[in-house]
């Protein structure tokens, strides 16, 4: 216990020592103000006290350009710690652009991260240093918050709508991973370790990895998310309705991921993540314009997973400008699926369907 | 001299008249009374209790947390003593402290009334406070509640196994009570100043009060609504915060802090009275700067409603708007920084002197700055996403609503105690328990800052073992301070049966209260005063010190309140 007393958690992101040197720039002012309103106390508490005679006239009641002044410098230092705080802020919830993406699902009380090559951890995260990477979150049931401090790094992972953060990690090692938004009765039992690795060791652990239930096994078969989705695309029926071409019953699914899509009412919504969620879980809150509300609602049947899944596979259907064919064409797509998956599978490969809570 | 025995003079002006507690003594005439000062002891008796339910939770967190393990309780037993410690002290005692005790007992007595405005209404607010802490103490004998006193959808709302219903109740209803008390604070501090009191004549105490009101009647609305919203979800499945409803769940945060910021300030404004009141005092001089100090109250009120988002910068609210959050957060410290840098000079050039009061005093100083400034941590944005939801945080708030409220509510306690009792404490013990709650509590809470920067989350019974150290350090502080708030449980209520009895002024100071005998009249004053004095006319002629009674053992009052009484004060002449 005593031959771990330390004052600072471990920096291991690139945030961590920009956070700490604020924090202790902050630290600074304050030590200095409370010193000088103490030390300004004391002297004028002993000078003056009651029974030392000593010359008390003309005393001053108030005092214009000293409360200017106190008004003031805390104004203008407060201002520059302000933009100091925000400049970092903004860095650190502003996703690059080439950051690899790891979805973090947090339940009561675990947490469940799927990385884009299909691998899985429990209450585990395992990443190389030096590169980035994006958290996308959400909870199947009560507000969690995802904190790792080692990376200076939490941002609150709600039911019903993604969130993200990211970090690129610095330094070998095994670091906390907390729930820090309280949950419910196994909160502080909601911890997990992330490791952060050199790249030789990640790539190893990465080969070494299965994706079936996270158990290792050797050898491999690859299947990344989109692979999944793909499979739950065809296994739960979307193919039936959702084809290559717009028809009457269904609009095309090609392509659309980023776009921005006309709704029945005359809104005009950015097909996103939450977009896409929604609209897979809850279609017939918002319909594209142009059809019927015919199709079925998956709210309950599809887990968090599974939708993650749908939309990792819908995201690789073609760009904007671009479209590419889903369905059949699904060895082109993914040049690296290894072995196709049965097209009339009748199950979905991974989780369950069994209800929204697992 | 009133000690003069009554039988030398049986027409003596001097024989002791019928004081506020001592008229009667039945019960029915406790509880039905329209009394503002019974009704501030009365609240006084009730908060001091909750108090204690409180205070034996907090030691209940201390204790389990000594160990990395949670050997002392189950995780769901943890959860719910930490709910109860946070709903208790919030909503049942800092909440109503010192506005329903002191502000109570004293606003009538500072402005020369002879009662609130609305005294059935004041009567009234403290039955609905009774019956809010009745719903909480029901909701602990049931077993309790799990929710934190934030009570965050949709945990709350959907999952929560506990008595979340009969909790909000007694929000709901301890919320009612402090609408009432601050309509009533309004109406009075407008309409029933004596002849003479104008605004700028008002102690800082009443204009902490009135900016303190003025958030109680606004503010508290949108927590009770927030909360019936919470219980429709539970109750009646209605989708509001609950995303599978149709809700969302960080819609009930907004809701929330927007009242639950804003009151914070309704637990630190009337402190920061009381600091004003007792400096003046013990330093005999005029508050330097008043109107800055008046209307810096009036400014931290108003920012207050503006700034509630910035316990939300991890939730995911948009950027800008967390920045706008963040920068209004920074402006608070302006006024906040306005108020310590007067209460600072007020000592410039005056007698210091060194009473019970003032060490609490001066120990609200020094709390009220670590907690202030650590304050700015959290309004830092890209700061304040490592210190969200840890130790950090709980060590910041404690240090601004215990070691800030509670010190200027005992500092206030040890003022008014005379003057509320007729009774004098124990002098020398009140200083001791001063200076144990000073260093126990910087011992209690100190470590805490040390451990949230490490990473410990709040609300954790288990948490890994480096973190041990700080805990123990934290348990150790705790059962100093716990001593020093049982140390004026002692020595207070002995002062009852074995005090000194209290002169009408015991410190020499000038507020209209201490023109009143000690206890007061039922109704008072015996005669409207008329006031041609300003606030805190301590150095009288223009020269500091002049006015320099004696601080104990001052048997005489200012009697009269014609316009020479403000130039002869009644203590004895400069000179020690």
């Amino acid at each position: 216990m005593f031959d771990k007393i330390s004052f600072f958690p471990e920096q291991a992101s690139t945030f961590a020592n920009e956070v700490d040197v604020l924090y202790l720039t902050i630290w600074g002012l304050t030590i200095f103000f409370s010193a000088l309103v103490v030390v300004m106390m004391l002297i004028l508490g002993i000078r003056y006290r009651r029974h030392n005679k000593i010359d008390r006239t003309h005393p001053v009641h108030t005092h214009h350009g000293l409360e200017l002044a106190w008004s003031v410098i805390p104004l203008i230092l407060g201002l520059m710690i302000f933009a100091w705080g925000a400049k970092l802020y903004a860095d650190a919830y502003k996703v690059p652009e080439n950051a690899e993406e790891v979805f973090v699902i947090g339940k009561q009380w675990m947490w469940h991260l799927q990385h884009s090559n299909g691998i899985r951890e429990n209450n585990e995260l395992h990443v190389p240093v030096g590169r980035p990477f994006k958290l996308t979150m959400i909870s199947q049931d009560v507000i969690h918050s995802f904190f790792i401090p080692a990376f200076r790094v939490k941002r609150d992972v709600l039911p019903g709508h993604y969130s993200s953060a990211w970090f690129t990690a610095t330094k070998p090692g095994k670091y906390h991973l907390f729930c820090a938004e309280y949950c419910g009765n196994e909160h502080s039992r909601m911890v997990g370790s992330v490791y952060v690795m050199t790249p030789e060791d990640f790539q190893r652990w990465q080969d070494l990895k299965g994706t079936a239930g996270g158990e290792l096994k050797n050898p491999v078969v690859k299947k990344t998310l989109a692979d999944e989705g793909f499979e739950i695309f065809q296994s739960v029926g979307c193919s039936n309705c959702h084809v290559a071409e717009d028809t009457a019953r269904a609009p095309s699914l090609n392509g659309i991921y980023g776009k921005k899509r006309q709704m029945q009412n005359g809104e005009v919504l950015l097909a996103d993540r939450d977009y896409m969620r929604s609209n897979i879980l809850t279609p017939n809150d918002k319909i594209t314009a142009g059809y019927e509300a015919t199709m079925p609602t998956y709210q309950g049947s599809l887990t968090e997973e599974q939708v993650n899944s749908l939309t990792a596979y819908m995201k690789t259907l073609g760009t904007p400008d671009e479209p590419k064919p889903a369905g059949g064409e699904i060895k082109v797509r993914a040049g690296k699926v290894v072995n196709p998956p049965p097209a009339n599978s009748t199950k979905p490969a991974t989780g369950t369907t069994t209800g929204g809570r697992l | 001299m009133s000690d003069i025995p009554v039988h030398h003079d049986p027409h003596s002006h001097d024989q002791p008249e019928p004081n506020y507690l001592n008229w009667s003594h039945t019960v029915k005439d406790w509880l039905l009374t329209g009394d503002h000062k019974r009704i501030g002891m009365l609240y006084l008796i009730s908060v001091t209790i909750f108090f204690i339910v409180g205070g034996v939770a907090a030691m209940f967190i201390r204790v389990e947390l000594l160990t990395p393990k949670a050997d002392l309780f189950s995780l769901e037993t943890y959860n719910r003593i930490f709910s109860a410690h946070g709903i208790v002290m919030i909503f049942f005692f800092l909440i109503p402290s010192i506005p329903a005790t002191l502000g109570n007992f004293l606003i009538p007595l500072m402005i020369g009334a002879k009662d609130l405005a609305f005294p059935r209404l004041n009567l009234l607010s403290w039955y609905i406070y009774v019956i809010g802490g009745t719903f909480a103490v029901l909701a602990l004998v049931f077993g309790g509640v799990d929710t934190g006193w934030t009570f965050y959808t949709p945990y709350s709302s959907m999952f929560s196994n506990g008595n979340v219903v009969l909790t909000i109740f007694a929000a709901f209803f301890a919320g009612f009570s402090s609408i009432f008390t601050g309509i009533n604070f309004i109406v009075t501090i407008h309409k029933m100043r004596a002849p003479g009191m104008t605004w700028f004549r008002l102690p800082l105490f009443v204009w902490a009060h009135y900016a303190t009101s003025l958030i109680m009647v606004l503010g508290t609305p949108v927590v009770a609504i927030t909360l019936l919203l919470l219980v429709a979800e539970r109750s009646l499945h209605l989708g509001i915060f609950n995303p599978n409803n149709g809700g969302d769940p960080v819609l009930f945060q907004h809701m929330f802090w927007f009242y639950s910021h804003p009151a914070v300030y309704i637990m630190i404004l009337p402190g920061m009275g009381v600091i004003s009141e007792i400096i003046a005092c013990f330093s005999r001089k005029r508050i330097f700067g008043y109107s800055f100090v008046a209307f810096s109250s009036l400014a931290i009120a108003l920012l207050g409603f503006f700034v509630w988002g910035h316990h939300m910068f991890t939730t995911g609210q948009s950027m800008y708007l967390g920045m706008v959050f963040s920068i209004l957060s920074f402006m608070v410290a302006v006024p906040s920084a306005i108020k310590v840098f007067n209460w600072a000079s007020t000592l410039h050039k005056g007698r210091v002197s060194f009473h019970s009061p003032m060490l609490y005093a001066l120990g609200f100083m020094g709390l009220f700055l670590i907690g202030g400034l650590t304050g700015l941590f959290l309004s830092t944005m890209g700061v304040d996403i490592h210190l969200q939801d840890t130790y950090f945080v709980v060590a910041h708030f404690h240090y601004v609503m215990v070691g800030g409220a509670i010190m200027a509510f005992l500092g206030g306690v040890h003022f008014w105690w005379p003057k509320m009792t007729g009774r004098m404490y124990n002098e020398n013990m009140a200083k001791v328990a001063a200076v144990m709650i000073f260093v126990g509590f910087n011992a209690t809470f100190f470590p805490q800052f040390i451990v949230g920067y490490l990473g410990m989350p709040r609300r954790y019974a288990v948490y890994p073992e480096e973190f041990q150290f700080w805990h123990i350090l934290s348990t150790m502080g705790a059962t100093l301070l716990g001593l020093g708030y049982a140390m004026p449980g002692v020595y207070l209520v002995a002062s009852l049966f074995n005090g000194k009895k209290a002169p009408a002024n015991p410190w020499g100071a000038v507020g209209l209260e201490w023109h009143a005998d000690s206890p007061p009249s039922p109704h008072n004053f015996h005669e409207t005063p008329i006031v041609t004095w300003e606030a805190y006319e301590y150095d009288i002629d223009g020269e500091a010190g002049m006015y320099d009674g004696p601080l104990e053992g001052n048997e005489e009052k200012r009697t009269n309140f014609g316009g020479e009484s403000g130039t002869e004060p009644a203590g004895h002449p400069a000179g020690d």
